[in-house]
């Protein structure tokens, strides 16, 4: 069990990892953007995580419960405004990858650096 | 047996996330992605975040896939591969990832009651909820009463986004450089000619708008709230303008109300801050609504819940519309 | 009476579990979209009935049950819809049931 209470951060790391390299290394454009939300996936999880108590519940008062355990509502909080900006960021990114379509005819990246040098 | 179901779920992730970045298929990613979100989801309810799970479900499986798919159809199908620089990523990404778990070895374990962040405002925020503000579900009460300012920022993000995609969007594309589509009926006529998933839709399309309605009202007492509502409600508008057609969905929603609600929703946000000043509180400070403080704050909750949906619902229905319409000019 | 309401939800669950995993082979082993499709539409059928049965019988006569209720007839709605307009789809594509003899291995593509 001490191996599965670190397992979680093991899994974001990797999946932080896997989403920066599609980033870094994929040259087009909506591959990025898709690497873009793993990686942003990745830190929800990690925040959640950090939140969980053992025994823990929903941190929702049930009428006629008393002495419950709750988990962390304060991380939940952060990533449900991270959620949204990340679909507003992802929107945003998408409306400009079809617009550099339209313009340069390629959304792949040394394409495009090819078509600006000239 | 959940750590083993959890722990299954989790390798199950990072597969799909592997496939994801291994497949030149963009189509394929793309469904991956969604698939991917959803697990998400169901490893945010194991870890009793409900109201998290939710909002992934929402937005990043039914939202986000849609947002892609729309996008793939204006531009490519595949992905062309190679890039010059792959083993130095492939390097950093190695390095990084062996620096970041042998950093994890000192984090508090999962569960751990004792861990750090649960000791300074966690505690605060679920001892004063109830007397406070009085309702039931904490994650609402935080996010819309003790952090509302964060809420007010992240509703000027979502309207920021609808602003920029609607400026992108705004001029006419110079040539016809969109992919060859094969549509034996005239675009945006939408699926007029197959039946059943219209009779289906139609069918379904009221229960959803219900449904979202549930949602945007309950966020006080389960899981629920704004955004959750405005993806479910817009979910809902996508789903007739994919059956009917943009010719038929600008008729029920013209351009012109949809900005309005756009604008309008975080108005309204904005609004009960500055009628908090005006009666006599500071900004965002509910409890000077009305006569009972714990009353100002359910109206309070309830009116800026409101305007977050709308403005959620007016931005994500305008996304769609930018990308649909596109592809028939 | 409880003892005979645990043993019966377990035996939903386990067979809607098993025709979940036959679904998943048949996804795998069929070899053209109209098949698998034939497949696939296993789980979400009697895989996601006996499933939602199960938890059902689990949750008793509450306001769980009847959601759950409304899920299953939600999914038994929704999901013969849309394997519909995948087949749609495909045959909009120009894919032709009678023509498609790729194989698996070449399906991955």
């Amino acid at each position: 069990m001490e191996l599965f209470g670190l397992y979680n951060y093991w899994v974001y790391t990797v999946l932080l990892m896997i989403g920066f390299y599609a980033v870094i290394a994929k040259p087009n454009l909506i591959k990025k953007l898709i690497g873009l939300s793993i990686f942003q996936s990745a830190v929800f999880l990690l925040f959640i995580t950090m939140g969980k108590v053992r025994g823990g519940t929903a941190p929702i008062f049930q009428a006629g419960v008393e002495d419950q355990v709750f988990s962390n509502p304060l991380p939940q909080v952060l990533i449900l405004t991270a959620i949204v900006v990340g679909i507003s960021t992802t929107a945003l990114g998408l409306g400009i990858v079809v617009r550099i379509k339209e313009e340069y005819g390629s959304i792949e990246e040394h394409e495009i650096q090819e078509l600006d040098r000239q | 047996m959940t750590v083993l179901f959890g722990v299954f779920l989790l390798t199950l992730i990072v597969i799909t996330a592997l496939a994801i970045v291994q497949t030149q298929h963009l189509f394929v990613a793309v469904i991956l992605a969604g698939i991917f979100s959803l697990l998400i989801a169901v490893i945010f309810f194991l870890l009793d975040a409900a109201d998290v799970a939710l909002t992934e479900a929402a937005i990043g499986a039914g939202i986000s896939t849609m947002l892609f798919l729309a996008a793939l159809t204006l531009t490519a199908e595949y992905e062309r591969s190679g890039s010059a620089n792959r083993l130095l990523a492939l390097g950093v990404v190695a390095v990084t990832t062996l620096i970041m778990i042998y950093a994890t070895f000192d984090k508090p374990r999962l569960g751990d009651p004792a861990a750090p962040v649960q000791q300074h405002v966690a505690p605060w925020y679920l001892e004063h909820t109830p007397e406070a503000i009085g309702i039931p579900n904490v994650v609402t009460a935080v996010l819309a009463s003790f952090r509302g300012y964060d809420t007010l920022g992240e509703v000027s993000v979502i309207l920021t986004a609808g602003i920029g995609v609607l400026f992108l969007f705004g001029a006419k594309p110079r040539r016809q450089s969109g992919p060859q589509r094969i549509a034996p009926h005239e675009p945006g006529r939408g699926l007029r000619h197959y039946l059943i998933p219209r009779v289906v839709g139609q069918l379904l399309i009221p229960f959803i708008l219900l449904f979202g309605l549930y949602v945007q009202f309950h966020g006080d007492y389960g899981p629920g709230g704004g955004f959750q509502a405005g993806a479910i409600v817009a979910a809902a508008f996508i789903l007739y303008a994919l059956l009917e057609g943009e010719a038929q969905i600008l008729r029920v929603l013209p351009q012109r109300l949809l900005t309005g609600l756009i604008a309008g929703g975080a108005l309204l946000y904005g609004a009960v801050g500055v009628a908090g000043i005006l009666l006599g509180g500071s900004f965002l400070d509910y409890s000077v609504l009305a006569a009972n403080p714990i009353t100002g704050q359910h109206i309070g909750i309830l009116l800026i819940e409101a305007g977050v949906g709308i403005t959620v619902t007016g931005v994500l229905i305008s996304v769609f519309h930018a990308l649909a319409a596109r592809g028939s000019v | 009476m409880s003892l005979l309401l645990h043993v019966s939800s377990w035996v939903l669950l386990s067979l809607g579990g098993a025709f979940v995993f036959i679904g998943g082979v048949g996804v795998l082993r069929m070899p053209n979209l109209y098949t698998r499709m034939h497949a696939a539409s296993l789980t979400d059928s009697m895989g996601a009935a006996l499933i939602i049965a199960g938890v059902m019988l689990q949750a008793g006569p509450s306001l769980a049950a009847i959601k759950l209720a409304a899920i299953l007839l939600f999914l038994l709605l929704t999901s013969p819809t849309a394997t519909n307009a995948l087949a749609s789809a495909a045959l909009l594509a120009g894919l032709r049931p009678e023509e498609d003899t790729s194989s698996p291995e070449e399906c991955g593509e």
